[in-house]
């Protein structure tokens, strides 16, 4: 069977794979790409473990398919950092412990960033309901949640 | 080598020093890995010529399996390996090792990783295949074929116990029971606890109250499913990566079921995203090993959530029954309880560790607990966070409230007149050491949470847990490198951040920089024996062996330090780092710092390392009370938790971001446990609800913020006086929600979990209002 | 002499006893003489149960102290999630 022949960006960078019609773009990330930041959890967009930003926009990748995103900007937790500098949020969910396993957290830096790229004043309930899509086990969200909020503010200043 | 078993003295005394790092927040050394997505969890390694695996699992919830062909799967170009039964050589019966924190029965075990004479729960694992891609292992698995002769199943486990239920196993005899010859049962086991009488007691009584509740079975819910590579080798050497709570246990585990000397099988613990007890035991391991032994490739196994759901052990369900007696002043006089857990296919339910904990709380002279653990026709029950207690404790705290009620008495009043102390006898048993429940409580009453008065419509409850927490073989070395900068190496699988909490042990047991220790946790091979994560045992037993190391290594350096000056060691002592000679030498001598002392090792003896082994006893137990408010749309029987607070005794907390954040993480899981989390199925022992859909764990907009009070009562069998944290979060959450309920509505509910149709249909049946919610 | 305490479904195989004295100086001793006395007991009992001396938790350790006077109860394995 023929696979597709796909040209896009991630993180910045022009990339092409080939992948089975079959394939979400989790699967190609993950196993074709070899970047394994991005989580498998569910498979069915429901723990958004496997946030990425497509064109800007917040989505599980588990739920695109690979084929479609020719020709797409996507951005990855492998992109989130620069060079050797971490982006805010992430460095303020190390200071804040907002993350015990870890599995989670970085689908919780992009859902939290395409947040924060939208809105730079999020009540608690926003921030709530905005992550509501990514399921933590670990830490029951608090320090998550005050991590966002901080850094919201931090960003602000 | 320090003296096994003794704990060493350390710098800790537990009661109130100032520490350099101890006590602090500093970042985890493995922090910026998470956050950028390196770390590798179970399903992040590729090997080169690596090939996937896949599980054909049954449709059916339980099923004599006459015939499993396989042949048309074998031919399938791109497939290099099916495995059945066939290829897992039975194990004896009584077959029972010693393994991670329980005997084992093996032959249970070979059973429940793959299907032998029956398949027992709908997901149980028949066979198995290995290709070179996902999409010709699954059309791999859709040719096998197989003949099942289907049979009755049960699920529930009072069904189960009654004449004429399906028979799981047909050789099961009750441990702890009379049985008829020939008789066959589903009830693996009867036990009983306590002390005293408790028809005396309840003769005492001036109030007794007695309920019946059941729970549903709940899965551990982490976010990680199981995943592992396998690479056995043409000469019958293998290793294998998986996301586990215990590498040295897994590999005892799968050793024995191929048949290999263990030391022939080197594992390496990945990251692991959640387990929560649910990783303590192997699925997809063995059948990974199986395959890859037969093709001479890496195997890849990743279980979908669907197959988690199916095919993984929950908790148990469970029946329980609780009658408490006390006098009008608050004095109880007598509890009872029968708890009825389900076990699932094999026996294994935690009850008897539900009995034992289920009146903990409680200085008791007439307590009785039974427990039966009872077959049905699902999953294996795996370890959940303070195995059997939860469940229990759901039932007792809710009479214990009822019954403070009853008598007109402040809920934490009523446990502070009854609680334990040193010296009490516990429920189970044994007097208690040192404890902090009646700490906990009061700091509950004296809280801001427990003073502030409720809205209209809400309601507020509370309760108290408790588990014993387990210490456990454990291994730790410090490796000195030439510039004095020191490798930690650790077996304790680190769950939620205790590879931190144990640097900065043995920073402050070495009086250095916390960033010249680098932690880092290794395979089967570079270590002694460590047993699995659980029991919040890693921070406990951990910290022994990591003190242990750190003054075995002090040891070394005041040696290499004497030599140096060639001065006797008597007169060498260790502070801050550096090596000082007393008794007068110091005009001549100075101090010597572990980078100086690093680096003329070769020459005053070679590589200095310290080393620590031990079976970390007396671990220490924690208490802890909840209180949470809710509120309740009586229009949808949708309840909020408005305000939670969480104190807890953590002995000391070593890091206290992670110590409260296993506070928050329990307190939401039993959240969930109350609110919404449980297993559907329908009439042929199907799940339902295999995902996060519909098996709804708490969400960020479900919960609040978690407050925490951290109490400390020093645990006098560690240098620092550290209990375990982890597992006593999840005990009170769904006791305190419930009375919470039955404070806001008046309503008693004694079925988990309370979700919205459950409580539509009380608030309108209490109404007078018949008509039900869906 | 140290004061025994059977727990659980011990008693079962103990012809109902589930209190007991014996002179015993570590867990050892106290698991060999246990079985010599009743050999009902199944033989891997010692590895089924925790020891708890005067209120400390002993899993696996032979050779724990048992004092003259300690109050000794055995106890199922306890294992953690």
């Amino acid at each position: 069977m023929a696979k597709y022949h796909i040209t896009t960006r991630i993180n910045g960078d022009d990339v092409e794979f080939l992948c089975a019609p079959e394939q979400t773009l989790l699967d190609v990330l993950r196993d074709d790409l070899r970047l394994t930041g991005s989580k498998e959890g569910c498979a069915s967009g429901d723990c958004g473990a496997c946030s990425v930003m497509i064109d800007g926009r917040l989505v599980c990748s588990c739920l695109v398919l690979a084929a479609e995103v020719g020709g797409q900007e996507i951005e990855t937790i492998e992109g989130m950092a620069e060079g050797d500098r971490l982006h805010p949020l992430q460095q303020k969910f190390l200071d804040f412990a907002a993350l015990q396993c870890g599995v989670c957290t970085p689908g919780f830096l992009i859902a939290a960033k395409a947040l924060l790229d939208r809105n730079s004043n999020p009540s608690e309930t926003e921030v709530r309901y905005w992550l509501a899509g990514n399921l933590c086990r670990c830490t029951g969200y608090d320090k998550i949640v005050r991590a966002v909020l901080d850094t919201a503010a931090d960003m602000r200043d | 080598m320090t003296d096994s078993n003794k704990t060493p003295s350390g710098n800790g005394t537990g009661n109130g020093k100032e520490y350099k790092w101890v006590g602090t927040r500093a970042v985890r050394p493995d922090g910026v890995d998470k956050v950028t997505g390196r770390a590798k969890f179970g399903a992040d390694l590729h090997l080169p010529n690596m090939l996937v695996g896949k599980v054909l699992r049954s449709p059916h919830a339980h099923a004599h399996i006459r015939s499993i062909d396989t042949s048309a799967a074998e031919a399938l170009s791109g497939v290099k390996a099916v495995v059945t039964r066939d290829d897992f050589s039975d194990q004896p019966k009584g077959a029972v090792q010693p393994a991670g924190e329980m005997t084992i029965n093996y032959r249970d075990m070979v059973r429940n990783v793959m299907a032998r004479e029956k398949a027992l729960y709908e997901g149980h694992a028949i066979a198995a295949v290995a290709a070179v891609d996902a999409r010709i292992a699954a059309k791999a698995l859709s040719l096998i074929k197989v003949d099942f002769e289907v049979l009755p199943h049960v699920i529930d486990p009072v069904a189960a116990m009654e004449s004429g239920a399906p028979i799981i196993q047909e050789d099961l005899m009750t441990e702890g029971m009379e049985q008829s010859p020939g008789a066959m049962t589903n009830i693996a086991k009867r036990v009983e606890f306590g002390h005293g009488d408790v028809a005396v007691g309840f003769a005492e009584a001036d109030v007794v109250i007695e309920r019946e509740f059941t729970t549903q079975p709940v899965h551990q819910g982490y976010i990680e499913p199981h995943a592992c590579v396998a690479s056995m080798t043409e000469d019958g050497q293998g290793e294998l990566w998986l996301s586990t709570q215990g590498h040295y246990v897994a590999r005892g585990h799968c050793a024995t079921l191929l048949g290999l000397d263990v030391s022939k099988l080197r594992v390496q613990a990945s990251e692991i995203g959640g387990g929560f007890g649910g990783k303590t035991v192997v699925y997809l391991e063995p059948l990974a090993l199986a395959l890859s032994r037969k093709a001479c490739q890496p195997v890849k196994m990743t279980m979908t959530r669907e197959e988690v759901f199916r095919a993984t052990g929950p908790t148990s369900g469970a029946h329980l029954w609780v009658k408490v007696g006390a006098t009008n002043d608050g004095r109880i006089t007598a509890a009872d309880a029968v708890l009825k857990y389900q076990a699932g296919a094999f026996p294994g339910s935690p009850v008897a560790q539900g009995a034992q904990c289920a009146f903990a709380p409680y200085e008791l002279n007439h307590v009785r607990t039974v427990g039966y653990d009872i077959l049905v026709n699902r999953a294996k029950v795996a370890a959940y966070r303070a195995p059997g207690a939860p469940i229990a404790e759901y039932a007792t705290e809710s009479v214990m409230d009822e019954i403070a009620g009853v008598i007109g008495m402040d809920p934490l009043a009523f446990r502070l007149k009854n609680a334990p102390k040193q010296g009490s006898q516990s429920s189970y048993g044994p007097k208690f050491p040192v404890i902090g429940c009646i700490e906990t409580l009061e700091a509950a009453r004296d809280h801001d949470h427990y003073q502030t008065p409720l809205k209209p419509g809400q309601g507020r409850g509370v309760a108290t847990g408790y588990w014993f927490n387990i210490g456990g073989q454990t291994s730790a070395t410090l490796n000195l490198s030439e510039d004095g900068s020191v490798a930690l190496v650790l077996g304790t699988v680190d769950v939620g951040g205790t590879r931190a909490s144990l640097s900065m042990m043995a920073a402050e047991e070495l009086g250095i920089d916390l960033d010249k220790v680098r932690p880092m946790i290794v395979d089967t091979s570079a270590l002694g024996y460590n047993m699995l994560t659980g029991g919040s045992r890693v921070t406990f037993a951990g910290g022994i062996a990591v003190v242990g190391a750190a003054q075995d290594l002090i040891g070394t350096l005041k040696d290499r330090a004497a030599k140096f000056w060639d001065i006797s060691v008597d007169d060498v002592e260790w502070a801050e780092g550096e090596a000082r000679a007393t008794n007068g030498y110091t005009d001549n001598m100075q101090p010597l710092s572990l980078q100086e002392i690093a680096k003329d090792m070769a020459k005053t003896g070679g590589p200095i390392v310290g080393a620590h082994s031990i079976n970390a006893q007396g671990a220490g137990p924690s208490f802890g009370t909840h209180v949470v408010d809710v509120d309740v749309d009586r229009e949808t029987g949708r309840v909020w938790v408005t305000r939670y607070t969480v104190v807890q005794d953590a002995g000391k907390a070593i890091h206290p971001s992670y110590v409260e954040g296993q506070y928050q993480g329990g307190a939401v899981q039993g959240i969930g446990w109350a609110l919404n989390e449980e297993y559907i199925y329908d009439d042929k022992g199907r799940l339902e609800n295999a995902g996060f859909l519909d098996y709804r764990v708490p969400v960020c907009s479900d919960v609040p913020m978690i407050d925490t009070v951290i109490v400390e009562v020093a645990n006098p069998t560690h240098p620092y006086g550290v209990r375990g944290v982890g597992e006593t979060p999840i005990v009170p959450p769904m006791a305190a929600i419930s009375n919470a309920l039955a404070n806001a509505l008046g309503i008693r509910f004694t079925a988990l979990p309370m979700s919205p149709p459950k409580v539509l249909a009380a608030i309108k049946a209490a109404n007078g209002d018949v008509t039900t919610a869906n | 002499m140290a004061r025994i305490v059977l727990t659980g479904n011990l008693q079962l195989h103990t012809e109902g006893v589930s209190e007991l004295e014996l002179d015993v100086n570590t867990i050892r001793q106290l698991m060999r003489q246990l079985s010599t006395r009743y050999p009902g007991l199944p033989a891997d009992f010692e590895d089924e149960v925790a020891v708890s001396i005067d209120g400390t938790i002993y899993q696996d350790d032979w050779f724990a102290e048992i004092a003259p006077d300690s109050e000794v109860h055995l106890l199922p394995k306890i294992g953690g999630g």
